[in-house]
C-alpha cells in the first residue's frame, strides 16, 4: 500500500521496512499475547508456590504455639519430662533471661562501634575505608558458625599461642555477647554509612562554614539529621541478631536455671528452640512451638517497630 | 565553585585563617579522625584475629592428614581419619536443591510482585517478603524437623520413588530426615531473601523504558524479557549469587533437618551432612584433634562463601544494603 510518494522514483527501504516489521508484527500478535499471558500467568503461579510454604510455617508457628503461651511459660524454669506427668516440662523464663542478657551485652558494645566505623566509613575516602567497607561486607555474609568457633577458641577456652596467652573463661553468656556482637558490627556499620551517606552534603558544608569542628559537625549535625536511619540500622541488627543460633550452639553452655551473671553459664530462646526440637520428648519437641513463636514475635515487633520509628520520626521532621 | 575548607591542608593555605584558629581547626579534626580510626581499627582488629584463629586453630589437622581433608572420602572419630569430600559434596547438593527451585520461583514471584499484582497488594507482599527474610532460622529448622520430614517420609519420597521407578538418585528407603528435606527447608529459607533483592532490582528499572517498549508493540512479557530483566540482570545475579552464599553457610535449620552422615549418601532420600551442619553437630564431644578437622572444615566453609559473597556484592552494589534480608 505504500509507494514512493513521487511516481518514477525506487520504492523507500525505509518504508519497506516498516510495511515488513508491521506486517510480521501483525501476523504474530495473537501468538504473542499468548506468550505473554502465559509466561505473566507462570510468573504469578510462581508467586502462589513461593507464598504456600511461607504462609504455612506461620500457620503452624501461631496453631501450634500459641497454646504454650501461659504464665507457667514465662516464669518457670524448665523441668524434664518425667513418665508419670511427661506434660510438666516447666517455662523458659532462663531462656528468656539469658536471651536479655547476652543479646543486651553484645548491643552495648557493638553499637558504639558500629555506628562509628559507620561514620568512618560514609567520611573516609582513605585506602583503608573502602578496604574495611569490602571486610564488612563479607563479614555480613559469613556463616554465623565460624563466629561460634572464635568466641570458643577465644573466649571459652582462651588463647595461648606464641607467648601471648589469655585465660578462658569457660562456657558463659560473655562469649555468646561476644559472638552475637561480633555479628552485629559489620551490620551497624554497612546500614549506618548508608544513613549517613543520606545526609545533604549542603547540611555538613553549613556546618564546616559556621566554623564548626568536623567533630562537632558530626556530632550535633550530621548523626541528629541520619537518626531515623540509624535507628532502624541498630534494630534491624537487633532482630537479625536475637534469632542467631549457630554462633552461641556451643558457648554459652546452656543451663536450665535463672542466670542474671553473663560470666556462668546461661540459656536462650534460639537455643532452647533447638534443643527441644532435637528433644527425644514429645511435649518438649511441641513447646518448641511456644519459643519460636515468641522468637518470631519479638523479631517481628523489633524489626516492623524499627521501620515504622523511622517512618514516624521522619514524617515529625518535616 | 568555591570550595569548603574541609581538610587540613585547605584549611592551613587559606591566609584569611588566623594562626590560632589554623591550629584549633587541626587539633580538632586530629581528635574526630582518632576516634573514627580507633573504632574502624578496632573491627578491622577483630577481623584479622577471627582470620588467624580459624586457621591456627586448624593447624593441627592439616599437619595430620594433610590435603587429604579435602579430597579423603573416610571421616571418622574413631579411627582419626578426616576426609570431607562427601561433606563437602553434600554442601554443593543441598545449595544446588535449594537453588533449582528458588530461582524460577523466586524471580517469577518478584516478577510478579512488580508487574502483575495491583498497588495495594504489593506494598502488602513486598513487606510480607521481607519480614518472612528476617524469621531466624531455627524457625525454619523447626518447621522442617516437625512438619515436612513426616510429610516427606509418608508422602514426598515414596511418590518421588514411584514415579521416577526407583532409579538414581531416587532409589533408597525414605528416610524423611534427608538430604533432599535439606535441600527443601534451604530453598524456602532463601526465597524471601531472593525474592526481595530481585524485586528492588527489577523496580528501579525505568519506567520509561518499560512503557517506551510497551509503545512500539511489544506484549508485556516481551518487554520482561527483552527491557527489564537485562536491566535487572546485574541485581538478579547478585541475589541469587548472595542466596547461595547463605545457602552454602546455614546452620542450624540444615543440622536440624539432614541428620548426620559423613559418608556419600547413596540417595537423595538418605541422610548426609554438610560442612556447617558437621562444625554444629561435632562440635560438643569432639577430641582436640577433632577439634582441629572441625576448624578445617570452618576454613575451607569460609574460604566458599567469602568468595561467593564478595562477587555477590560486587554485583548489588547499585541497590540500597537491606538489613535482614542480606
Amino acid at each position: 500500500m505504500t509507494t514512493g510518494v513521487i511516481e518514477g522514483l525506487p520504492p523507500d527501504p525505509i518504508l519497506e521496512r516498516r510495511e515488513m516489521v508491521q506486517r510480521v508484527a501483525r501476523k504474530t500478535l495473537d501468538r504473542r499475547i499468548l506468550v505473554s499471558k502465559g509466561m505473566i500467568g507462570l510468573c504469578g503461579i510462581a508467586l502462589l508456590v513461593g507464598l504456600v510454604p511461607l504462609f504455612a510455617i506461620l500457620y503452624s508457628l501461631v496453631a501450634k504455639g500459641v497454646h504454650w503461651w501461659s504464665l507457667d511459660f514465662f516464669t518457670k524454669t524448665p523441668q524434664f519430662p518425667s513418665l508419670l506427668d511427661p506434660n510438666q516440662i516447666g517455662g523458659i523464663s532462663n531462656a528468656i533471661v539469658g536471651s536479655l542478657v547476652i543479646d543486651g551485652i553484645a548491643a552495648l558494645f557493638a553499637i558504639p562501634i558500629g555506628i562509628v566505623a559507620g561514620l568512618f566509613l560514609a567520611e573516609s575516602t582513605s585506602k583503608f575505608a573502602s578496604l574495611l567497607r569490602t571486610t564488612a561486607e563479607i563479614m555480613t555474609g559469613l556463616p554465623s558458625i565460624l563466629l561460634g568457633i572464635f568466641a570458643y577458641q577465644m573466649i571459652v577456652i582462651g588463647f595461648d599461642q606464641w607467648g601471648i596467652k589469655l585465660p578462658g573463661i569457660g562456657f558463659s553468656g560473655i562469649a555468646g555477647s561476644f559472638a552475637i556482637g561480633i555479628l552485629m558490627i559489620p551490620i551497624i556499620m554497612k546500614a549506618s554509612e548508608t544513613a549517613l551517606r543520606g545526609v545533604p552534603n549542603t547540611i555538613r558544608e553549613a556546618g564546616l562554614a559556621l566554623g564548626a569542628r568536623r567533630g562537632v559537625v558530626a556530632r550535633r549535625v550530621i548523626i541528629p539529621t541520619a537518626a531515623p536511619g540509624l535507628i532502624t540500622a541498630v534494630l534491624l541488627a537487633f532482630s537479625r541478631a536475637v534469632g542467631e543460633t549457630a554462633p552461641i550452639l556451643w558457648v554459652i553452655g546452656a543451663s536450665t536455671v535463672v542466670a542474671w551473671n553473663p560470666k556462668k553459664e546461661m540459656a536462650s530462646m534460639p537455643l532452647q528452640i533447638f534443643q527441644s526440637a532435637t528433644s527425644p520428648y514429645v511435649s518438649l519437641r511441641e513447646e518448641a512451638w511456644g519459643i519460636a513463636l515468641l522468637l518470631v514475635v519479638v523479631v517481628l515487633i523489633v524489626n516492623l517497630g524499627s521501620r515504622l520509628f523511622a517512618a514516624w520520626l521522619q514524617r515529625e521532621r518535616r | 565553585m568555591p570550595e569548603v575548607p574541609t581538610s587540613p591542608s585547605v584549611a592551613m593555605s587559606n591566609p584569611l585563617l588566623t594562626e590560632n584558629s589554623k591550629s584549633f581547626s587541626v587539633k580538632s579534626d586530629w581528635a574526630h579522625w582518632s576516634v573514627l580510626y580507633g573504632a574502624s581499627g578496632l573491627f578491622a582488629l577483630i577481623c584479622a584475629v577471627f582470620l588467624i584463629s580459624i586457621i591456627v586453630s586448624s593447624i593441627p589437622a592439616w599437619h595430620h592428614s594433610g590435603l587429604s581433608i579435602i579430597y579423603g572420602r573416610v571421616w571418622s572419630q574413631g579411627s582419626n581419619s578426616f576426609g570431607a569430600l562427601p561433606i563437602i559434596a553434600g554442601t554443593l547438593a543441598t545449595t544446588a536443591i535449594a537453588l533449582f527451585f528458588a530461582i524460577p520461583i523466586g524471580i517469577g514471584s518478584a516478577l510478579a510482585i512488580v508487574h502483575v499484582v495491583p498497588g495495594r497488594l504489593r506494598v502488602f507482599l513486598s513487606s510480607l517478603v521481607e519480614l518472612l527474610a528476617a524469621v531466624p532460622s531455627v524457625v525454619y529448622g523447626l518447621w522442617g524437623l516437625l512438619v515436612l520430614a513426616p510429610w516427606f517420609e509418608h508422602t514426598v519420597e515414596p511418590d518421588l520413588a514411584n514415579i521416577t521407578g526407583h532409579r538414581f538418585p531416587f532409589q533408597a528407603p525414605p528416610e524423611g530426615v534427608s538430604l533432599l528435606l535439606a535441600g527443601c527447608v534451604l530453598f524456602i529459607m532463601i526465597l524471601p531473601m531472593i525474592v526481595a533483592l530481585s524485586r528492588d532490582a527489577i523496580s528501579i528499572v525505568a519506567h520509561d523504558q518499560f512503557e517506551g517498549a510497551l509503545s512500539v508493540g511489544a506484549t508485556k512479557w516481551q518487554v520482561i524479557r527483552k527491557v527489564v530483566l537485562p536491566g535487572a540482570r546485574n541485581g538478579i545475579v547478585g541475589a541469587v549469587t548472595l542466596a547461595t552464599a547463605r545457602a552454602l553457610g546455614e546452620t542450624v535449620a540444615v543440622a536440624m533437618v539432614i541428620g548426620l552422615n559423613p559418608l556419600f549418601p547413596p540417595s537423595l532420600f538418605a541422610t548426609a551432612s554438610t560442612l556447617a551442619s558437621t562444625i554444629a553437630l561435632q562440635f560438643q564431644d569432639a577430641t582436640p584433634l577433632q577439634v582441629a578437622a572441625l576448624g578445617a572444615l570452618a576454613l575451607i566453609l569460609m574460604t566458599m562463601t567469602a568468595v561467593v559473597n564478595w562477587f555477590g556484592r560486587r554485583l548489588v552494589r547499585g541497590l540500597a544494603f537491606r538489613v535482614g534480608v542480606i
